[in-house]
């Protein structure tokens, strides 16, 4: 184990570099990569790694990065990529491609604004286009907490019981360009962590056709397979995060991330960086003698439901961060887990940081001092950059 | 000896047993594509292959889950990625050591329009890939619509009036690219169509296959006269068979007699030349025109026509 001081970029594409090398004895390693602000950084590592037994494919765009790590998966090797905003968009007919073959891709993504009108900023509406085709979906808020999501996605997806593709989301530059000290395990480590990947389905000598025309019951089968496989990730997730415990000797983060949850009255709700800022403010309140407490959904899908009903249990008043605006709707947290609160909570969403504003602690405090006269919840509230 | 019998349309029990194209697909009778899968068996016969499908009408005849018309291990990708997965397959084949072949198969919508972009990197990464486009000058697979491989004159469903641009010169595009080998395949010419697919099976690199493949359906053509149409396509030199190596050295396989009766015979057997009324002397110049480049390529002096 060293210490590195390391862009989470740098972080993802080092996760992704180690389990690259873990797989040496197994079928190999192939990426396809293709640049985009603001993931650029994590591909360019990549690039400049000496993998044995891997290659990275630098394509002509992101649907053949995509397709590349289809074909190389489809042929049994260990696949990654990374990228952003509209590159995801670009990307996402062979993401959900990737899907609905089962295939164990990883995917790091550095969220940000969809355009045109171009906004490089953090924005987590590209990775939520694809929250309902077999992805799962990882939301970071630190270096340390992405490089060990990272490493604990290649174990999940490729775990037999799962078996598809898991996006590890950190907002573009707020995280992706944010260095900070990385614990980075020794390779051996990571060895032990991680099985050579074994894809059952993989093109081998047999003659089968892997994607061919369905038919519709057999959709619905396939379907509700993969439904079923998603609905067990926050039990098979737990047992990863002992192994990863056991071996690399700290914990990963868990599904959830509840801080000072368990007496608030008042809970503040959100993903990635925001969560981190929420903590500072539920401490400030607390030293003020308000119970207030924070939930950092770090598993989006599959939405850990009963795991957030619970935390939510009690609480009069939720406000629900999202840095994300699904139009038309409100915020797609809020929208998801409103439902999962006591019958007469007060579930308030607040839509900040869209297009990568900066999202302060006054503006989580100005939050609270709406939500606080609030008997019931009112449309969703545009926090404006102060 | 895998000489073929008949000229290679015929199963010899050299064959490999499990053929490529497995009997019970859905493909249109007198469909191209099916003739190139018997020639490709000829070829491939025992070596290792996998086959990378974007959608077409190759991704149908796969057939329907779990069956495999395919007697190969086959992976079916999305439109526009086919170069794209081919090359991360034969990535981890030859990370792996192993003496495999990858074959996409597309046609001309995936090879000429939506996947050109995938085609052209994978072709300029020279990536291990042997690309066969079966090049049926339509988009079959939706019911007919024009591709930028439809000939001008053409009617589709999109073009009722028949396509007013020309075919795009897919092969010069790809040589463009200097991969190791570029070629045009004439499926009623199977001797020469063997040795180009052994030749392109045993290459290393990208080589690119461009195949004219009759489509009774799109073409409004008899189902049993599609080597015919090809055989005449030839001929009358609307469709060059030639190979060119490296993008560089170009030799002309087929020479055609240029015959004006065989261009008039290849128009007015397929119903979708009907509306625009081409003849033959509307299209030969441009034939000429090709073929004297053609000619200046590939160092032969000799003239497209005596009286061209």
């Amino acid at each position: 184990m060293t210490v590195q001081l390391l862009s989470a970029n740098h972080g993802a594409a080092l996760a992704a570099t180690l389990a690259a090398r873990a797989n040496r004895k197994g079928r190999g390693f192939c990426s396809g990569v293709y640049p985009i602000t603001p993931s650029t950084e994590c591909m360019e590592y990549l690039c400049v790694q000496q993998i044995e037994k891997g290659r990275v494919i630098r394509v002509e765009s992101e649907h053949s990065a995509m397709g590349v790590c289809i074909g190389a998966a489809a042929a049994g090797a260990r696949t990654f990529t990374a990228t952003s905003s509209n590159g995801l968009a670009y990307m996402v007919e062979n993401c959900i491609a990737a899907a609905c073959l089962r295939l164990p891709v990883v995917l790091a993504v550095a969220n940000r604004t969809l355009g045109p009108p171009w906004n490089i900023w953090a924005d987590h509406g590209d990775a939520l286009t694809l929250r309902d085709h077999g992805l799962i979906q990882f939301y970071c808020a630190d270096n340390q907490e992405l490089f060990d999501t990272v490493l604990c996605a290649f174990r999940l997806a490729e775990d037999r019981r799962v078996m598809m593709p898991a996006m590890v989301c950190m907002e573009g530059f707020i995280l992706s360009h944010t260095v900070a000290q990385t614990q980075i395990p020794e390779q051996g480590q990571v060895d032990d962590f991680l099985p050579l990947t074994d894809i059952p389905h993989r093109l081998g000598n047999t003659p089968h056709t892997l994607g061919q025309i369905e038919i519709p019951h057999q959709t619905e089968e396939h379907r509700w397979q993969h439904h079923n496989a998603m609905l067990e990730v926050p039990r098979i997730y737990a047992e990863i995060q002992n192994e990863f415990e056991a071996i690399f000797g700290r914990r990963p983060a868990d599904a959830i991330h509840a801080y000072r949850a368990d007496d608030a009255e008042t809970l503040i709700v959100s993903m990635g960086t925001i969560g981190a800022t929420a903590e500072r403010v539920v401490d400030m309140l607390r030293a003020k003698g308000r119970r207030v407490g924070s939930l950092r959904v770090r598993l989006f899908r599959p939405l850990p439901a009963e795991a957030i009903r619970a935390c939510y249990a009690g609480k009069q008043q939720i406000a629900v961060i999202d840095r994300n605006i699904s139009l038309g709707l409100g915020g797609v947290l809020w929208a998801e887990t409103r439902c999962l609160a006591d019958p007469g909570a007060v579930v308030q969403n607040y839509l900040a940081g869209l297009g990568g504003g900066d999202v302060r602690p006054e503006h989580i405090v100005a939050m609270l001092s709406d939500l606080q006269p609030r008997e019931i919840a009112g449309p969703p509230v545009m926090m404006e950059a102060l | 000896m895998r000489e073929p019998a008949l000229g290679g349309m015929a199963q010899t029990a050299l064959d490999r047993a499990d053929p490529l194209f497995r009997k019970g697909n859905t493909n249109c009778g007198g469909c191209g594509m099916s003739n190139l899968m018997q020639m490709l068996r000829h070829a491939v016969a025992e070596r290792p292959v996998q086959m990378i499908i974007p959608a077409s009408c190759a991704a149908v005849a796969g057939g329907t889950f779990p069956q495999s018309t395919f007697g190969v291990p086959t992976l079916m990708t999305t439109f526009a990625s086919a170069p794209a997965a081919a090359s991360g397959a034969a990535s981890v084949a030859a990370l792996n050591g192993e003496d495999l072949r990858i074959i996409v198969l597309g046609g001309d919508g995936g090879t000429f329009d939506i996947g050109f972009a995938s085609l052209s990197a994978a072709a300029e990464r020279n990536d291990d890939i042997l690309y066969i486009c079966y090049d049926n000058e339509i988009y079959g697979n939706t019911g007919g619509q024009r591709s930028s491989a439809t000939p001008a004159g053409a009617v589709t469903t999109n073009t009722p009036d028949g396509k007013a641009e020309q075919k795009k010169d897919i092969l010069a595009v790809m040589a463009a690219h200097r991969v190791p080998y570029a070629a045009s395949i004439s499926l009623a010419h199977a001797d020469d169509t063997l040795r180009k697919l052994h030749l392109a099976l045993d290459l290393n690199g990208f080589r690119f296959l461009h195949v004219l493949s009759p489509c009774p359906t799109g073409w409004k053509s008899e189902p049993a006269l599609g080597m015919e149409l090809v055989r005449l396509a030839v001929r009358s030199g609307l469709f060059p068979v030639y190979e060119i190596f490296d993008g560089k050295r170009h030799v002309v396989n087929i020479e055609p007699d240029f015959s004006d009766e065989a261009l008039d015979m290849y128009l007015s057997l397929q119903r979708r030349f009907q509306k625009s009324g081409l003849r033959a002397a509307d299209l030969r110049p441009a034939i000429d025109r090709y073929w004297q480049n053609l000619r200046a390529l590939s160092g032969r002096i000799v003239p497209a026509r005596r009286n061209a």
